[in-house]
């Protein structure tokens, strides 16, 4: 019970952040991402500026930690290899998020005021990961 | 169109983010990976699905909360449907493959001087920009 209330909370702070810092709206994404377009949007480079540095100081100090607090160890990803998959993969999230400028966060944080296109995307999304699950070859390993 | 940001909103908007990925390290052991966490929570048995479903029902609420409090939230307009649906497959299937998305290797990743998130990170972003450019400037 305690580890879903404090995900819900991380969740929470997490969504609030999306919304504080515009990152909801799909069009500043775009504009981030069009770099032709001759008014580029640097929005989302003080976005990963402020979270990446926050998320560096905040993991170092925690990892001095032997575990979490509601839990044995810390479940971080360990593979450090760089293959096809990732990069593959990455490629096709990059295609999808350009076409439309919603990655995994935004989109589903709309959920409840973006209307219906932004839902369908998210069942999309969701659709997708479950296609996912069905290629032959799958390694277990999910999304960090 | 846009209003012109300001950058030191955006900036704690991300610290934000980023103490929300430190808070679910600290608490629960766990990256803040969106698309992780919502394929986990499709797929994983009771208990690792249930702070994965907190996670997103947080996520959902915080905008909602935001805008009772008077906050605005933009209106997008997103593409016609046949796109969107697209998008969507190609960000599901792209993201489980590619084992994560903007937070899970943009922040967590990026924070975690992991070289596999930086490829990652190297990669989408440069097939988006490929993909804006083709959709607005190359007559797509």
């Amino acid at each position: 019970m305690k580890k879903v209330m404090s995900a819900g909370i991380a969740g929470l702070l997490f969504g609030l952040g999306l919304t504080l810092s515009g990152m909801l709206d799909p069009a500043r994404v775009l504009g981030f991402l069009d770099l032709a377009g001759g008014a580029w949007d640097p929005t989302l480079v003080f976005v990963l500026a402020g979270a990446v540095g926050m998320s560096a100081i905040g993991y170092g100090l925690v990892t001095k930690r032997s575990g979490p607090v509601y839990g044995e160890r810390f479940d971080l990803p360990a593979t450090r290899e760089i293959d096809a998959r990732l990069i593959g993969g990455a490629a096709m999230f990059g295609v999808g998020w350009g076409l439309v400028g919603y990655c995994p966060g935004p989109a589903i944080a709309s959920i409840g005021f973006a209307g219906t296109s932004a839902a369908i995307f998210c069942l999309a999304m969701v659709g997708g990961m479950l296609i996912h699950r069905l290629l032959p070859g799958r390694i277990q390993t999910s999304a960090q | 169109m846009i209003a012109t940001y300001d950058p030191i909103t955006a900036l704690l908007g991300g610290a934000l983010i980023g103490l929300a990925a430190t808070m679910l390290l600290l608490f629960n052991g766990r990256v803040a990976g969106v698309a992780g966490i919502m394929d986990g929570a499709i797929a994983a048995p009771g208990p690792e699905r249930d702070w994965r479903t907190a996670f997103l029902v947080g996520l959902i609420f915080a905008p909602v909360i935001f805008a009772f409090f008077g906050g605005t939230l933009p209106k997008p307009v997103l593409p016609p449907l046949p796109e969107v649906v697209i998008a969507g497959l190609l960000v599901g299937v792209g993201t489980t493959l590619g084992n994560g998305c903007t937070s899970g290797h943009g922040v967590c990743g990026l924070a975690r001087l992991s070289p596999r998130s930086f490829a990652a990170v190297g990669t989408f972003v440069a097939a988006a920009v490929a993909t804006v450019f083709l959709v607005r400037h190359a007559g797509g």
